[in-house]
C-alpha cells in the first residue's frame, strides 16, 4: 500500500474475500466497488472508527487485509491522492477495458 | 514430453483435493487470513493489486498443445480471456475468482500441470534454455535433469521452509538463453578434460535490491552427482542462510559473507556426509526420464526447401520475419520458430485465449504438438519443417504473432508494475508500450540491431532491469513514477549486471532518454555488426552520460 499522510483525508480500501475485488468501506458500513461511495475521516477518531469496522468485516471474512488511503475531494468527486491507490480504483492503465474503469 | 506416472497424477489430484478443503474452510470463516495465506501461496495464488493472481507452473517451459488449450480455455472460463507469460517460464491469470481456484486446479490437472512451486520459500519451478534439444550449439538436452531436479525438489520436506525463494535454472548450450549466472544455482553443462559431458555448476546469482552475478562452485561434476551436490549446497544454504531479515536472506547474501572459497568448502565438507553420492541418482532412472525427451519422429529432409527460399523471396514481410524470428534448427529441414508476443504497443508476454488456441493449433500442425516458453516472455515452436515455415508464419498474420522483432528494440522484458502488482512502485508496461511505438518502425529497430531493454517496476527486478542491455526501473519518488536507467547489464554466458547512468527520468522524459541513448549508439558503434552491448563495453558510460545530462 501507498504511504499515508499524516493529517490527509482517509478512506479505507481492503479486497473481497471470495474474488480478492478491490472494495471500499461506505458511510453506511458495508462495502462498494466505487470509490465515491467512501466513508472519508478526517480525525484520527475517524480513521480508527474506520479501521475497526474493517476489522469487524474482516473478523467475519467478508474482505481481507483492510487499510487505509489518503484521498483527496475536488468539489463532489473523490479520488485517491496516490497513483497506487487510484489504479485500485480504476483498474490496469494498459486495459481500460478491465475493472473497474470497464463499468462491468 | 516429461508424461505424468502413476505417483505424479495421484500426488497432483490429492494436492487439488486438500487445497479445495482448505479453501471452502476459508471461505467458511473456519480458517483465518493468517493461516490461510501461506496455504495459498503454496498452491501459487496471490493477492494482487486488483484481485487474486494464480502463477501456473510450466516447468522449464515446455508445453504441449493439450496443456496450451487448457491454459486458454481457464483463461476464458475462470478469467478474462487471457494470461500473462512471466520471466520464468510460467503463466499468470489476474482476474480468478477464490471460490472457482479448486476447480481451475482440477482443470490443470486433467492435462498434468499444476502451480505448486510458484510461490513461497521453497525451490521454484525449474527453468531452462527454451530450445533445448533443438539448438545448434548444445552439448546436450538439460531438460531429463531439469525434470528430475523438479521431481526432487517438488514438496521436498527438507526444502519447504528455506529463509527465502531459491531458484535454478539449467542450460545444455554455451551461449546461455536462460540467465543462469542470475539463479540461486545455475547449472552449465559441459565436457571435462576426458570429453565426458558433466555440470559446472554456479551459485549466488540474483537481482532483486542485491544484484549479483552466480560465481563457479564447481567446474565440472559428473551427472550421477547433480542431485547430491545441489542438496548438500541446499543443507548449507538452510541451515545458516539468514532468516532474520528477508532482504539478506537469499543465498547470494551468505555466498558473499562467507565468501566463495568457504561457502565451497562448506558445501564440500556436507557432501562428504552423504553416503554413496551415487546412488541418489542412478543411471537407469536418469535414463528412464530423460527418454521422455527424445527427439520427436523428424523426416528425413533435405537442408534446403526450394519452395520455401523461392516464398523468401517473393514475400517481403515473409522474409523479414524470418530474418528475425527464425533460428538455425539441430536436425537437417528443421528449424525454430520463435513467437514474439511483443506486438508493437502491445502488453509484453500477454496472449488471449484465441491466440493461445491458434498456436495450439499450429503447434500440433507444424511442431509436434509442443510449445516452449522463454524467460523473455516469448514462445517458441521447437520443431518446423522449413517446408511449413510459411503456412505456419501465414497462420501467426491471423493472430497478430507474426511481428518480426525477436531481441530487438521492441522484444522487451517487462513485469507487471503498477498496473497489475501489489509490490510495484512505478508502471512498467505503459514504459514499454511507449518505447515499442517510438521504435515502431521495424527497419530502424534493424538498424540498431540486437538490444535487450528489460524494465522492472520495482526493486525485486521481475523485469530483469539488472541485466538489460538498457536496464528501466520504476520508483516513487514522492507520489511520482520515476524512472532510473541503468546500461550495459546482460544475461547471456558473459553476464554483467547494468551500471546506473545518473539521475532518473520522469515518465514524460524517459522514452526520450532511451532513444537519445539509442541513437548515441548509433553515432559511436563502430560498424554496424557491433552491438550495442559490445558498443558499451568498449566506451563505457561516458558519451551517454554526457549527451543525456550535458548542460550547455
Amino acid at each position: 500500500m501507498a504511504k499515508i499522510t499524516k493529517g490527509a483525508p482517509k478512506a479505507l480500501s481492503a479486497n473481497r474475500l471470495k474474488d480478492g475485488i478491490v472494495v471500499f468501506l461506505t458511510k453506511g458500513k458495508s462495502w462498494s466497488e466505487d470509490i465515491q461511495d467512501v466513508a472519508i475521516a478526517k480525525t484520527p477518531e475517524e480513521e480508527q472508527a474506520l479501521l475497526d469496522t474493517g476489522a469487524s468485516f474482516a473478523a467475519i471474512n467478508d474482505i481481507v487485509d483492510p487499510y487505509l488511503f489518503d484521498v483527496e475531494q475536488n468539489g463532489s468527486e473523490i479520488k485517491a491522492a496516490h497513483i497506487r491507490e487510484h489504479m485500485r480504483t480504476k483498474g490496469p492503465s494498459v486495459r481500460k477495458d478491465l475493472g473497474k474503469q470497464a463499468g462491468t | 514430453m516429461y508424461r505424468y506416472d502413476e505417483f505424479d497424477a495421484q500426488f497432483v489430484k490429492q494436492r487439488v483435493a486438500q487445497f479445495r478443503d482448505q479453501t471452502e474452510r476459508r471461505l467458511s470463516g473456519e480458517l483465518t487470513e493468517e493461516q490461510f495465506r501461506p496455504l495459498r501461496l503454496m498452491n501459487g495464488l496471490y493477492l494482487q493489486l486488483h484481485a487474486y493472481m494464480l502463477r501456473v507452473a510450466i516447468p522449464y517451459g515446455t508445453l504441449s498443445s493439450k496443456q496450451l488449450r487448457k491454459l486458454a480455455r481457464i483463461a476464458d472460463k475462470y478469467d478474462k480471456g487471457y494470461g500473462h507469460f512471466t520471466t520464468r517460464q510460467n503463466i499468470q491469470y489476474n482476474w480468478p475468482k477464490l471460490k472457482d481456484i479448486p476447480d481451475l486446479l482440477d482443470e490443470l490437472a486433467d492435462v498434468e500441470m499444476h502451480a505448486i512451486q510458484t510461490s513461497g520459500n521453497c525451490i521454484r519451478n525449474v527453468t531452462s534454455d527454451q530450445w533445448a534439444g533443438v539448438a545448434v550449439d548444445e552439448i546436450e538436452d538439460p531438460r531429463g535433469y531439469a525434470e528430475l531436479m523438479r521431481q526432487w525438489s517438488t514438496i521436498h520436506p527438507e526444502f519447504c521452509y528455506l529463509p527465502r525463494k531459491f531458484k535454478i535454472a539449467i542450460t545444455g548450450a554455451p551461449n546461455d538463453r536462460a540467465a543462469v549466472a542470475f539463479h540461486d544455482i545455475g547449472i552449465k553443462m559441459k565436457k571435462n578434460e576426458a570429453d565426458e559431458i558433466g555440470f559446472e555448476i554456479l551459485v549466488g546469482g540474483g537481482m532483486g535490491r542485491t544484484p549479483v552475478v552466480g560465481v563457479t562452485i564447481k567446474d565440472w561434476l559428473p551427472k550421477k552427482e547433480l542431485l547430491s551436490y545441489i542438496e548438500a549446497i541446499m543443507r548449507v544454504y538452510n541451515m545458516y542462510g539468514r532468516r532474520d531479515n528477508k532482504y539478506k536472506a537469499r543465498i547470494k547474501i551468505l555466498v558473499m559473507a562467507l565468501g566463495i572459497e568457504e561457502f565451497r568448502n562448506q558445501v564440500e565438507a556436507e557432501y562428504d556426509k552423504i553416503e554413496s553420492p551415487e546412488v541418489i541418482l542412478p543411471g537407469e532412472e536418469i535414463g528412464r526420464i530423460t527418454s521422455y525427451f527424445a527427439p520427436p519422429e523428424y523426416q528425413k529432409l533435405a537442408d534446403t526447401d526450394i519452395a520455401y527460399e523461392e516464398k523468401r523471396k517473393a514475400d517481403k514481410a515473409f522474409a523479414s520475419w524470418i530474418a528475425t524470428n527464425i533460428a538455425k534448427h539441430r536436425v537437417p529441414g528443421y528449424a525454430i520458430a520463435n513467437i514474439s508476443l511483443k506486438p508493437i504497443g502491445g502488453i509484453p508476454g500477454d496472449a488471449t485465449s484465441e491466440q493461445m488456441y491458434a498456436i495450439a493449433d499450429l503447434a500440433e500442425r507444424y511442431s509436434f504438438s509442443e510449445i516452449r516458453v522463454t524467460h523473455e516472455q516469448n514462445l517458441v515452436l521447437p520443431y518446423v519443417a522449413k517446408q511449413d515455415l510459411y503456412a505456419l508464419w501465414q497462420g501467426l498474420v491471423k493472430h497478430d504473432l507474426a511481428t518480426d522483432n525477436l531481441s530487438l528494440v521492441s522484444d522487451i522484458i517487462c513485469c507487471p508494475g503498477l498496473d497489475y502488482c501489489a509490490l510495484a512502485t512505478a508502471r512498467s508496461i505503459p514504459v514499454s508500450q511507449n518505447i515499442s511505438e517510438r521504435f515502431a518502425d521495424i527497419e530502424r529497430q534493424k538498424d540498431v540491431g540486437e538490444l535487450k531493454i528489460k524494465i522492472s517496476g520495482c526493486i525485486n527486478a521481475c523485469g530483469h532491469h539488472h541485466a538489460g542491455n538498457i536496464g528501466i526501473l520504476g520508483l516513487d519518488k514522492k507520489g511520482e513514477e520515476f524512472y532510473q536507467i541503468t546500461l550495459g547489464g546482460s544475461a547471456d554466458d558473459n553476464a554483467s549486471i547494468g551500471e546506473i547512468i545518473g539521475p532518473g527520468f520522469s515518465s514524460d522524459t524517459v522514452v526520450d532518454a532511451v532513444e537519445q541513448i539509442i541513437e548515441i549508439y548509433r553515432d559511436i558503434r563502430q560498424h554496424k555488426k557491433e552491438t550495442f552491448l559490445e558498443t558499451y563495453r568498449r566506451v563505457g558510460p561516458e558519451p551517454f552520460k554526457e549527451a543525456l545530462y550535458a548542460t550547455d
